[in-house]
């Protein structure tokens, strides 16, 4: 068997900053510690604090004016919750009536016992049987997709899932990208006309699983979990290619939203998914995509 | 003191040619890595550091019970960082050292009080050690803070001076002069604020030269603040206009 590799020269090397090119206006951006404007008459909001009276940036990122609210929002950090956004979360404890979920937050997130649908559907009391059964519905490991339902004071989110929409996840692919490049909408869970559905959560984890049939999809209650299914081959290479073109756009920095994710696709339709790997393929779709969002934009 | 090599020549410049208040020349990448939360890449004349920065997130075990954050820190040198090859096991005395001098200094920029019971991992690796190592660390270290999107007071920048044998101060020595027997300063420091984070000195010289060596670092750390801050802003503008500045508007 032969194996065909591709080597390429240090020479050749993508110089990813070309994507950036012709700009006419660019914001001002602020670095730590620089003084964004004198305190008196503003509020300081997040990303800045106060010194010798004036108000200073902590975080290296754009200013951000509402009324007289100045922050600093950092290009890139870890995911920071709001209330009503939609997050791919990953069970890491089970507790005492609580799931504990890594949500790529500051802290580990809770999903209460109370806020999940039990299997079946009906609402009643959490009894000390569910109590008990707590790891029959999410285990370990298990991927769940939820909504933000509070945030405790130490900044601790509290999710849940008491929707049809969300719950467990079955079968699929998980992304990880960094979650200021998923642009925040009204709608984050996606059926894509090439046949995969994508959530994306706001939290830069990325879920990409086959289309369902809409009328399996009620009644579940969030729990069912169907991994003897099998998935045929070229539904998963529609899947392989959605995730290699969520990673090229996260290599070019694009946003991810529906419309960049399809357009990504559309254009990677001339190479092989595995192509969809090598620097200047992902290069040529950045390129492209970004083109087209422009165009689109006009 | 008598052994001691001449640093500077008849014509006043050193052994590779630079002049007393002359940097090495810096180079630095920020967000090298896909994986980590911020990564930084930094080139101080031949020493050459990585650092990765994970966080900050839940604090593990015990810990957790803290209202401060924890700031964790490895630094390790590669086996071929130094002209003969040498195996430096993780948990050496030097590198145990240096994690306790970066913790100590990077402590003084994170605003700790915003991240209760969490903990920030930093990594530093040295790829290439040509003197400085703990200054070019500490420097790669806050880049990757910065990309990491940490909040910070301001930049905690390092550097290193030393004193030729007539007693003038040189800036940001290299591996040639720290092994020629001047001694070695080695200032961390909040340059904007003119705090001193963390001060450590190799070898004895008189006092009355203590305070323009410590000058002449923080000259060092001034000028290597502004080398950063420009990249920081350069690596801003780069992946900001890639999308349109959508994720701010």
């Amino acid at each position: 068997m032969s194996v065909n590799a591709t080597i390429s020269l240090a020479l050749d090397r993508v110089d990813w900053n070309a994507l950036a090119g012709n700009q006419e206006k660019l914001p001002r951006v602020f670095t730590p510690g620089e003084v964004l404007m004198p305190e008196a008459g503003f509020m300081r909001g997040h990303g800045t604090f106060v010194e010798d009276e004036n108000i200073k940036a902590s975080v290296a990122g754009v200013i951000e004016k509402v009324n007289k609210l100045i922050s600093v929002r950092p290009l890139k950090s870890r995911y920071v919750g709001e209330i009503g956004d939609v997050v791919v979360a990953r069970v890491i404890e089970v507790q005492q009536k609580r799931w504990r979920v890594d949500t790529n937050s500051r802290l580990d997130s809770v999903l209460l016992l109370s806020s999940v649908n039990l299997p079946g559907g009906e609402l009643r009391r959490r009894s000390a049987e569910d109590e008990q059964m707590m790891r029959q519905y999410l285990d370990e490991g298990d991927l769940i997709s939820a909504e933000v339902q509070n945030i405790f004071e130490e900044g601790t989110l509290s999710l849940y899932t008491r929707s049809l929409k969300y719950g467990k996840l079955s079968q699929g692919i998980l992304v990880k990208v960094f979650p200021a490049l998923v642009k925040r909408r009204k709608m984050h869970f996606h059926n894509l006309s090439c046949g995969a559905s994508v959530i994306l959560g706001n939290n830069g984890y990325i879920w990409i699983s086959p289309t369902k049939n809409e009328d399996q999809e009620g009644g579940e209650g969030g729990f069912a979990q169907n991994l003897s299914e099998v998935v045929p081959r070229h539904e998963r290479e529609i899947i392989a290619r959605v995730r290699n073109c969520i990673l090229a756009l996260a290599k070019c920095k694009l946003m991810l939203y529906d419309t960049s994710i399809q357009y990504a696709f559309e254009e990677s339709l001339k190479y092989d998914v595995h192509e969809l790997l090598q620097q200047h393929v992902i290069y040529d779709i950045g390129e492209q995509t970004q083109a087209r969002l422009r165009d689109a934009d006009e | 003191m008598a052994g001691r090599f001449e640093l500077l020549s008849e014509q006043g410049l050193r052994l590779d040619g630079r002049r007393p208040h002359e940097l090495r020349h810096i180079k630095c990448k920020m967000g090298v890595f896909e994986q980590p939360d911020g990564s930084a890449y930094m080139e101080q004349g031949n020493t050459k550091v990585l650092a990765a920065v994970y966080g900050p997130h839940q604090a593990k075990g015990k810990k957790t019970e803290t209202n401060d954050v924890i700031i964790n820190c490895q630094y390790s040198q590669a086996t071929f960082s130094t002209s003969e090859r040498k195996n430096r096991p993780r948990g050496d005395r030097k590198s145990q050292e240096f994690k306790m001098y970066l913790q100590q200094a990077l402590s003084a920029a994170i605003k700790s009080e915003l991240y209760p019971r969490s903990q920030i991992d930093v990594y530093v690796e040295v790829l290439q050690a040509d003197g400085a190592n703990y200054a070019v660390s500490l420097n790669a270290a806050t880049l990757a803070l910065i990309d990491a999107g940490i909040c910070l007071n301001e930049f905690v920048v390092a550097c290193t001076a030393s004193l030729s044998k007539s007693n003038i101060p040189l800036t940001d020595i290299s591996n040639i002069e720290e092994v020629s027997g001047g001694p070695k300063l080695t200032v961390a420091a909040l340059p904007t604020a003119e705090k001193i984070a963390f001060l450590e000195m190799s070898e004895r010289f008189h006092i009355d030269h203590l305070e323009t060596v410590i000058e002449t670092a923080m000259a060092g750390c001034r000028e290597i603040r502004d080398i950063l801050e420009a990249a920081v802003k350069e690596h801003l503008i780069h992946i900001g206009s890639a999308a349109d500045w959508g994720r701010v508007c």
